[in-house]
């Protein structure tokens, strides 16, 4: 504790202090301090000094959570959360704090640890750098600058989902405030913050898929045509698609609406989606097109391996994999070799097995 | 009382760049420490419009769209998503171009909008017309015995795009600094295809309109002028064009000076004091 901080009690203590580690008040002569573990009533100026300077972790904890905390409610809860500072007594929270304390949010990884006067100081890297050394990472502490790493992924794409499970490596946050902190993180994944404070509140405003189309109008009117009461499936098969953890790191919350439940997977991820992404839907307007259309027979000769082969490439861009078949690896479908096998074989003119496609395939009038 | 800015653009899923210029604004308004904070918001990107309110901590938030026109994304798209309760486009009394601002409930999170017209329809909008025509021609007394051309979509969703448009041409003309000044169209008349038989003068600057560069401003209005056969590879700047030499800016958006417009509509609706904020963005240059 430092004599700032004492000051900041000893005028905090005319209005009062309570919470729920700290008690301070006074009558205008004397004050009464109460700490979990001691009581004290009727103290001098002076021995409110002594008192404050024996029980100083609480303190500074008090001073740490009224002056230097961001407001508002959510980001404090969010400090909080970081370093459980519900579940634990100030005396072992403190001892935890010494050696540093982490916590995972989506791929980030952030430490906290104590510093001086009873401050914080965060660091905010990739999960799967957590045993890189500082040195050995690039080096950041303006939270903007998270904004370039958040946009392109690994090798260089385009990310323009924030919470995609592909956050690249290399970089390290460090000394952060918890302001800082707060808006890097903010940076890296917009609004999951507030969403999740909301979800803990018991206040997370879901809207639901069907609102959620019902309200997009112009082009996105399109998607509404495909929401026409045949069942839940199509939405299922989006959430499916789109809403895994494989694909996102967001825990889908929203369903078809608030009686139908879908089946699909919402994920485990630590904060919550409230509702379809632009991305979904955007994807949603594309298959609301080519789902649209009839279904016909078409009759195409097929070895069983082929067949399988076909099941194997769908599943490996599914899943992300064609970047990592290896090049001589001619067991797996999906080879490139195999794929271009099957193509010289099967493709007569760009059709599978020169069986013309006919009007309204997605391949014309679309792009 | 604590005041926000919440920038509000259209971003883009497949395109990085387009969200830059929005961030490159967001971030000099914020070097001034005018507003206790500054947000970006997007239609595309992330925070969404929908959920751009609750990230920040004011109760009182200035809201700007970075957005050329007035129309269906000011008077739809914006005020649904970001849930400004009793909107109503009359409010904002204005005959295509002349929306200034309104004081709206955002019903999520309660707090106080005032909701600015769009960037491109402010009158300061001219001068950072006028700013890309010295920044591509390098010379900061352009006008006498140059053309400029001011190109925009034209009839997208709503006439008002158009109307966007021929307001800068027209009040850039009476200033009488550029020999003639025309509004062009992609997709309308007078189109941009044309642009050398709609001047006179040898040099033609030519701004288009738009908030971000993208595939309408490197790829189809280089192409429609004949500047290049192959936009991908670039072009020369300026490029001769049926004996007449083209200097073509990219997007007007992408120029710094748009900060001050963004500011300006904030400030037009009450925020800051606007001493204090010249003052301020001087700092930032
Ligand atoms: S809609 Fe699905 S993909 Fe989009 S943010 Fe939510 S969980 Fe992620």
């Amino acid at each position: 504790m430092n004599e700032d901080q004492f000051d900041a009690l000893q005028s905090a203590a005319e209005a009062g202090i309570d919470t729920e580690t700290l008690t301070v008040r006074t009558d205008g002569e004397t004050y009464d301090f109460v700490v979990p573990e001691a009581s004290y009533t009727g103290l001098s100026d002076d021995e409110l000094h002594a008192a404050a300077r024996r029980h100083r972790e609480y303190v500074t904890e008090w001073y740490f959570w009224t002056e230097v905390a961001p407001e508002p409610a959510q980001r404090r809860a969010f400090i909080r959360w970081v370093e459980q500072a519900d579940d634990q007594s100030v005396p072992e929270r403190r001892e935890r704090l010494q050696e540093g304390i982490r916590r995972e949010w989506g791929q980030l990884e952030i430490q906290v640890k104590l510093a001086e006067a009873g401050r914080r100081v965060y660091q905010l890297h990739h999960i799967d750098d957590s045993d890189e050394r500082v040195e050995d990472l690039t080096v950041h502490t303006d939270p903007h600058e998270a904004r370039e790493i958040r946009k392109s992924d690994e090798d260089g794409r385009y990310r323009p989902l924030s919470t995609a499970p592909t956050l690249r490596r290399g970089w390290a946050f460090v000394d952060l405030t918890p302001a800082a902190l707060v808006e890097t993180i903010e940076t890296f994944y917009p609004a999951t913050i507030a969403n999740w404070h909301r979800e803990q509140e018991g206040e997370l405003d879901v809207t639901h898929w069907h609102d959620a189309v019902t309200r997009q109008t112009g082009i996105y009117g399109v998607v509404e045509t495909w929401d026409r009461g045949e069942g839940t499936d199509h939405v299922e098969w989006v959430a499916e698609a789109c809403c895994a953890d494989s694909q996102c790191l967001k825990r889908r919350e929203w369903e078809y609406d608030e009686e139908t439940p879908l089946d699909a997977d919402g994920g485990d991820g630590t904060f919550p989606c409230r509702e379809p992404c632009s991305l979904v839907v955007s994807a949603a307007r594309k298959w609301t097109r080519i789902d649209a259309e009839e279904s016909r027979t078409y009759e195409f000769e097929l070895t069983p391996s082929e067949k399988e082969q076909l099941e194997e490439l769908i599943d490996a861009v599914a899943d992300g994999r064609t970047e990592e078949i290896r090049e001589a690896d001619f067991s797996d479908g999906a080879n490139r070799w195999r794929a271009r096998f099957l193509r010289a074989k099967l493709f007569e003119d760009g059709n599978l097995d020169g069986v013309p496609t006919g009007d309204g395939g997605a391949a014309e009038g679309d792009h | 009382m604590e005041q926000a800015l919440v920038i509000a653009a259209h971003g883009s899923h497949l395109n990085p760049g387009s969200s830059e210029p929005a961030f490159a604004h967001a971030d000099r308004i914020r070097a001034t420490g005018l507003f206790e904070e500054v947000r970006e918001t997007f239609w595309k990107e992330e925070p969404h419009f929908r959920e751009g309110l609750r990230t920040v901590a004011p109760d009182e938030v200035y809201l700007v769209p970075l957005f050329i026109s007035e129309g269906y994304f000011t008077e739809q798209v914006l005020p649904r998503e970001f849930r400004l309760e009793g909107f109503d486009p009359a409010d904002w009394d204005s005959d295509g171009t002349t929306a200034d601002h309104t004081t709206l409930t955002a019903a999520d999170v309660g707090k106080t909008v005032h909701y600015c017209g769009p960037v491109g329809t402010h009158e300061a909008m001219s001068d950072v017309i006028i700013r890309r025509a010295e920044s591509v021609t390098g010379d900061t007394e352009v006008g006498s015995g140059v053309g400029l051309a001011v190109v925009g979509h034209g009839t997208e969703r709503n006439e008002n795009s158009a109307k966007a448009i021929q307001y800068h041409a027209d009040r850039i003309r009476e200033r009488g600094r550029f020999d003639e000044v025309q509004a062009l169209f992609m997709d309308e008349e007078p189109e941009v295809d044309d642009v050398t038989d709609h001047f006179e003068s040898e040099d033609v600057v030519v701004v288009p309109l738009f908030v971000a560069d993208g595939y309408h401003t490197q790829e189809d209005i280089p192409g429609d002028m004949g500047l290049t056969e192959d936009p991908a590879s670039g072009w020369e700047t300026p490029t001769v064009v049926d004996g007449t030499r083209i200097w073509y800016a990219g997007a007007v958006g992408t120029e710094p000076l748009l900060a001050e417009v963004v500011l300006e509509r904030a400030l037009d609706a009450g925020a800051a004091d606007s001493t204090s904020a010249a003052r301020a963005m001087e700092g930032t240059r």
